[in-house]
């Protein structure tokens, strides 16, 4: 309650989290590697704790199983000789020690080591400096570290997310760490926000907002808090997506009739039409190889997926099955598209395979919208109702793992997974 | 009818200087509080939105918009689901607005189309844009002027019912015709 009437003086400097994200996981990897990760020596001291970030981290991946371990004394450090064989009896295969110290100049000295108990050898280990702000962004570089060291993909701990928060009236542009801490708003509106879409490099967001009555297409620094109109022109204006090398947008215009896609410079200039179409066109998201923009087009009578060259030129239909194929996501490695699908009166998250024109269902929610792929292709974010109230869900590209990551006041929407930290 | 909105510039950086993490710095706020120009704010912009005046026409054209025994009184167009076209009952209605723009050549109209809260956000602005456009193309035929109006969606966004089910939904799915002070 303290908290909460700090945050109301502190309202209209900083929004600071009045509730963060919590997250709740279901389902799990059918292999998950089991790791030890013992409490960090000199860790107990400390109110923020670092090797428990690490380890929800890593579990909430769903490809890690981190075991239950009794308290361990005296308490082993990086410096530790480590004994394989009681970590091999303990059923661990990986292992991960560590330690925390407070430095005379008040900052922290957080060094680790990670061991392959089946091999018993040593993979590899970090020591870091930091500020006590940092310790918690320091856990999800371990995570990151542990993560690519065992899997050999890129971990996603150290990203962010954004999303829309509807809170009564007010709509709130949110920016948290991928595990839903630190929330920080980034636009505070009395009128609807939706569409964010970072930009590659992590630093700029567009996105759509009615301030102005009508959708209106803005760019926003996250770290500068001053507005940018991309594209405003009469009718609607909508659906950013960047372009790879960050150069310019697609954006979805209804200035000459219907809703078209048209090419943006971030900065509002270099304006060009691309497609003209009788009907529908939106949706616009471009291939990680810049060549293709995937789109949604109701072109054939009903809503479906299409795609281009980037640079102008015929489209061709990419979904086929049912009559209602919409939010077309690439993955990063461009050999899937995540997309919703209506099933009789479910809208539900899918997955295309595009060698294979496979389709795999990935949900069963009533009201899926908005998939957003984290920058290693593992997970895919998306939007879904469940009891009435707007919740963010994250579910593996297998299927097999979900998170639901709810608000405790509000309805959670438009989710964007950021990229990697640079 | 003027909309102010207030950009308040806040940079929050948080100082610290970490040999080998890069610090989570927090993103800055902007605050929109729609109609009220926040004191001290940095960047304060005006933008109008069809100021047209109505005082100055024939009061009895603009009473009768508000007259709920004048057909100009009905502002909206209904669809069923994924469909744009105005159907023939909601002819007469959009025939009398055209007649009214024709005879108050200053006067402006917004179109806001809508949609229900069902499918893609964004599929469905380009909906409710198609919606708004559909009884555009028809006010134009009828004589009403391009400059005269504008059709925007406002998608989902802002329903006019809550609450889920076929009843809240037919009446989300909908075109408004809205004059000056009316949006």
């Amino acid at each position: 309650m303290r908290r909460l009437l700090a945050a109301l003086l502190l309202s209209l400097v900083a929004w600071p989290a009045l509730a963060q994200l919590s997250i709740e996981i279901t389902g799990a990897g059918a292999q998950r590697i089991p790791i030890a990760i013992a409490p960090f020596a000199g860790e107990a001291a400390l109110r923020s704790g670092v090797s428990s970030v690490m380890r929800a981290d890593l579990e909430r991946s769903g490809l890690f199983r981190a075991l239950e371990l009794p308290p361990l004394v005296p308490q082993p450090s990086e410096a530790s000789t480590v004994n394989y064989a009681e970590w091999k009896s303990r059923l661990a295969d990986a292992l991960v020690l560590g330690s925390i110290a407070v430095r005379a100049d008040g900052r922290f000295e957080v060094r680790f080591r990670l061991y392959d108990v089946v091999k018993q050898s040593p993979i590899g280990g970090v020591a870091y400096t930091v500020s006590r702000e940092q310790l918690r962004s320091t856990a999800h570089r371990i995570a990151d570290y542990v993560y690519e060291k065992l899997t050999g993909e890129k971990g996603v701990f150290s990203t962010r997310i954004a999303y829309v928060v509807k809170r009564g009236a007010r709509f709130e542009l949110q920016v948290a760490d991928a595990d839903g801490a630190n929330e920080q708003a980034m636009l505070v509106s009395n009128e609807p926000i939706l569409s964010p879409a970072w930009a590659p490099n992590g630093k700029r967001i567009a996105y759509v907002s009615f301030q102005n009555k009508k959708p209106i297409v803005y760019v926003q620094d996250v770290e500068v808090a001053k507005q940018n109109v991309v594209a405003n022109f009469k009718g609607s204006n909508s659906a950013p997506a960047w372009a790879p090398d960050g150069s310019r947008l697609a954006v979805v215009l209804s200035r000459d009739g219907n809703s078209q896609l048209y090419l943006i410079n971030p900065d509002g200039s270099n304006l060009r039409r691309l497609t003209s179409s009788a009907g529908i066109d939106t949706e616009p998201n471009f291939s990680p190889d810049g060549q293709w923009i995937y789109f949604t087009s109701d072109r054939g009578g009903s809503p479906q997926i299409y795609r281009m060259p980037a640079s102008g030129g015929e489209a061709q239909r990419v979904t086929f099955e049912g009559g209602y194929n919409v939010s077309p996501r690439i993955s990063p490695d461009g050999r899937s598209l995540a997309f919703i699908m209506r099933n009789g009166s479910k809208f539900q998250a899918a997955l295309l395979d595009l060698n294979t024109r496979q389709v795999q269902v990935l949900t069963d929610s009533e009201l899926d919208e908005s998939p957003s792929f984290a920058p290693n292709g593992r997970q895919i974010l998306l939007a879904t109702v469940i009891g009435g109230r707007g919740v963010l869900s994250a579910v593996s590209s297998d299927g097999r793992v979900k998170q639901r990551l709810t608000l405790s006041a509000g309805d959670v929407r438009e989710p964007a997974w950021g990229p990697l930290a640079h | 009818m003027r909309i102010v909105w207030a950009v308040l510039a806040v940079s929050i950086l948080a100082a610290c200087a970490g040999t080998q993490t890069t610090d989570s710095q927090p993103p800055a706020a902007v605050e929109d509080r729609g109609a009220k120009p926040a004191a001290g704010a940095q960047g304060v912009e005006t933008k109008p939105i069809g100021s047209v005046d109505l005082t100055g026409r024939p009061a009895a054209g603009a009473a009768a918009l508000k007259d709920p025994n004048n057909i100009l009184s009905k502002r909206s167009v209904f669809y069923d689901f994924d469909k744009y076209d105005v159907k023939d009952e909601y002819k007469p209605m959009v025939d009398a607005h055209a007649k009214y723009l024709r005879e108050n050549a200053g006067t402006r109209m917004l179109i806001q189309g809508n949609t229900d809260e069902r499918g893609s956000r964004e599929y469905n602005i380009a909906l409710g844009q198609r919606r708004a456009e559909s009884v555009k193309r028809m006010l134009l035929l009828l004589g009403g002027r391009e400059d005269q109006i504008e059709a925007v969606s406002l998608g989902e966004e802002k329903p006019r019912a809550t609450g889920t089910g076929e009843e809240a939904w037919a009446q989300n799915r909908r075109s408004d015709m809205l004059y000056p002070g009316e949006y």
